[in-house]
């Protein structure tokens, strides 16, 4: 008898090439991302003399350094990220690589435009030198984030050595209640298993909290399985994804389309498959989160006090909480709702979908924020859809800028930061110490979060800003 | 790439969790290329203050510490992102090897091809050595690849590396000279995937 696989498992094989003695195999890579940090990889490989071996499964996306504020029309003007953006831009001209470029009303952040294009697909493996690149997982693909001598790697033969990881289940079960977004499921997973709980696991988000929610929803919870140290997340895929890719521009067409389904709907988990590792999680259980730390396991529900290092038995512990109190500027034992924020920032791979901003909006629209906030598309497309729905006006009106598309103030390497000292509610993924820019302390949430927390000027819980309000 | 066989130098102490790639390495300085040498800006925002002074308290900045190639690391060691430029850093620094408990998993791929050994320990003979280092700056520190053992003073220590990474490490061995030696299977591979799983490639937008 066959032995029951995983998800992971099949997708493993179906891309296993060889393998070696010593456990690594070696996996064809059916698409490979790029952006402008690929330029490491760029230089090894012209050290080397080579070409890349498919510019057809290559494609570049200028995201992390673009400006988001201002015409961008009128080129860059820090010429340092200028370079950048140019550098990327000639290797993949040099390359015949499809780009995404600073003009291309298609451009945004890879993690966004990927799926959006239809590029991320199904059954395949994905890599970027990003390790966000998780989050196409949402689809039932293997994707993960590597390195530049990795990116150069898989530029030049369209492989990549891998040892097999583990295999970890996430189960989340039941329904969650009102106010509750998948942001929040992720933050009291990664709370639950720590920051390095799911380090060297291929992890599976299962469950019929996780079957309920919509791509945007799955992309956000694959998108944080780093953020417990996971090689990846994948979710098997259903009728709610093949909803979503049909007529996309590089999806499948037509008849195509309908045979890719059908080869789609075996990938899954046998019900009887092994896990290594298995984890499950009440769904509503979970509350709205935020994180208080400097870590992205340092979540807790917006109705706790942050920890008491007094109380805590482990050395190490103690001394972890009173460092992240004092780079985060807070008093041990303090409410969290008592935490004044100095600003607020909408964006990034994790959470700026056009359901996030929706839901931002619809905690947002009539009312005015209280502090300075920043609100970065994940693409352009999602931009203009947002402005199709008149969701711009409800930002801009409640006193928030509305920026274009790229990793902005998420990586803070485009220029958009938080100055140092400020506390910044965000829909991001990590509130690690100087994260939006030096000094910069960073609260991690939900995008309807982050906007009850804009409006109140404290970290605030969203639920009962939404009565009466069509979510 | 420089082959790892063994190593004997001094360690430095940097014991708390969770150091990221990203307190590794800043993104500022992602823009740097690697000619410049990453080196001064390991570790930036925690070796100085805002002002730019260097904080007497860490232990990078401590004169005993100079010339140290081993870094004995906390859990969690080199989390977060991608980044292999935070290996870079490390490297130019003039590190050969890291000690820790667990590391990040991407991380741990590319100092493999990078010639910086991630030696994985338990919590508890990390705690040993980081103590030992502590206390004695000058002691020397052998790391054997070969053996997998770490030895400093009279105490013998075992340490974990993934078997592909080790044999990287101690031939200096580039990945992409072994992939060519499979060229002829890869090509296989791509035709007959073509047949198995046409949907695998972009449609025409």
């Amino acid at each position: 008898m066959k032995e029951p696989q995983t998800l992971f498992d099949r997708l493993w094989a179906t891309h296993e090439v060889a393998r070696q003695e010593a456990g690594a195999s070696l996996l064809w890579v059916d698409r490979h991302y790029i952006h402008e940090g690929s330029f490491h990889a760029f230089s090894q490989m012209k050290a080397r003399g080579r070409r890349v071996a498919e510019p057809d499964l290559t494609f570049g996306f200028a995201d992390h350094y673009v400006p988001t504020r201002g015409n961008r029309a009128n080129g860059i003007a820090d010429p340092e990220i200028a370079n950048m953006v140019r550098t990327l831009e000639s290797n993949a001209a040099e390359n015949r690589i499809t780009l995404f470029g600073l003009r291309d009303p298609r451009q945004g952040i890879v993690h966004v435009v990927g799926p959006e294009q239809g590029l991320t697909l199904p059954g395949l493996l994905i890599v970027c030198g990003d390790s966000h690149t998780s989050t196409h997982g949402a689809f039932g693909a293997y994707a993960f984030g590597i390195g530049a001598s990795e990116v150069a790697h898989v530029l030049m033969t369209q492989t990549l050595w891998q040892n097999k990881p583990k295999r970890m289940r996430v189960s989340v079960e039941g329904a969650v209640t009102p106010g509750v977004a998948a942001k929040d499921i992720a933050l009291a997973i990664i709370a639950d298993v720590g920051a390095d709980g799911a380090q060297g696991h291929a992890i599976e988000f299962a469950g019929s909290a996780v079957r309920a929610l919509s791509m945007e929803g799955r992309m956000t919870l694959c998108n944080m399985s780093i953020e417990a140290g996971g090689r990846c997340g994948l979710i098997a895929p259903d009728s709610t994804t093949f909803a979503y890719l049909k007529g996309r521009p590089y999806a499948p067409k037509g008849p195509d389309f309908e045979a890719a389904i059908e080869a789609w709907s075996s990938l899954r988990s046998d019900p009887d498959a092994a896990f290594d590792l298995d984890v499950t999680l009440d769904a509503a259980a979970v509350a709205p989160i935020v994180t208080w730390g400097t870590s992205p396991d340092d979540g807790l529900p917006i109705d706790a006090r942050v920890p008491d290092p007094a109380r805590e038995v482990d050395e190490r512990r103690k001394k972890y909480i009173e460092d992240a109190l004092a780079y985060m500027g807070i008093t041990s034992g303090t409410r969290l709702t008592d935490i004044a924020i100095d600003r607020v920032f909408i964006g990034s791979c994790t959470n700026a979908r056009i359901e996030d901003l929706r839901a931002a909006a619809a905690v947002l629209a009539g009312r005015a924020s209280k502090v300075p906030g920043l609100v970065s598309p994940g693409s352009m497309q999602v931009k203009r859809k947002a402005e199709e729905e008149g969701l711009d006006r409800i930002f801009r009106e409640a006193g928030l800028e509305w920026a274009d598309s790229g990793c902005s103030m998420c990586v803070g390497i485009n220029g958009d930061t938080v100055p140092a000292g400020e506390r910044c509610a965000s829909t991001t993924n990590r509130n690690f110490r100087g994260r939006q820019g030096r000094g910069a302390r960073t609260h991690l949430m939900s995008p309807a979060m982050v906007a009850a927390a804009a409006i109140s000027g404290h970290l605030a819980d969203v639920r009962p800003l939404l009565a009466g309000r069509k979510v | 790439m420089e082959k790892f066989t063994s190593l004997t130098a001094t360690a430095c102490p940097l014991p708390q969790p969770n150091l990221n790639t990203d307190q590794i390495l800043p993104a500022r300085f992602l823009k740097w290329p690697r000619s410049r040498g990453l080196g001064t800006a390991l570790f930036a925002d925690l070796r100085c203050d805002p002002a730019g002074n260097e904080r007497a308290d860490f232990p990078l900045n401590q004169p005993a510490r100079h010339g140290a190639k081993i870094l004995v690391a906390g859990r969690n060691f080199g989390g977060g992102s991608s980044r292999e430029a935070a290996v870079y850093a490390i490297f130019d620094h003039g590190f050969r090897c890291v000690i820790a408990p667990s590391f990040g998993d991407i991380f741990a791929q590319n100092a493999s091809k990078n010639g910086l050994l991630t030696a994985a320990v338990s919590e508890a003979d990390a705690a040993e050595l980081a103590d030992a280092v502590t206390a004695d700056p000058g002691r020397n520190v052998t790391i054997d690849l070969e053996t997998t053992t770490i030895r400093c003073g009279n105490r013998t220590y075992r340490f974990t590396i993934d078997p592909v990474g080790r044999n990287q490490l101690l031939n200096g061995w580039d990945d992409v000279d072994l992939t060519e030696s499979f060229g002829a299977r890869i090509s296989a591979y791509r035709d007959a995937d073509r047949l198995r799983r046409p949907w695998a490639n972009p449609a025409k937008p």
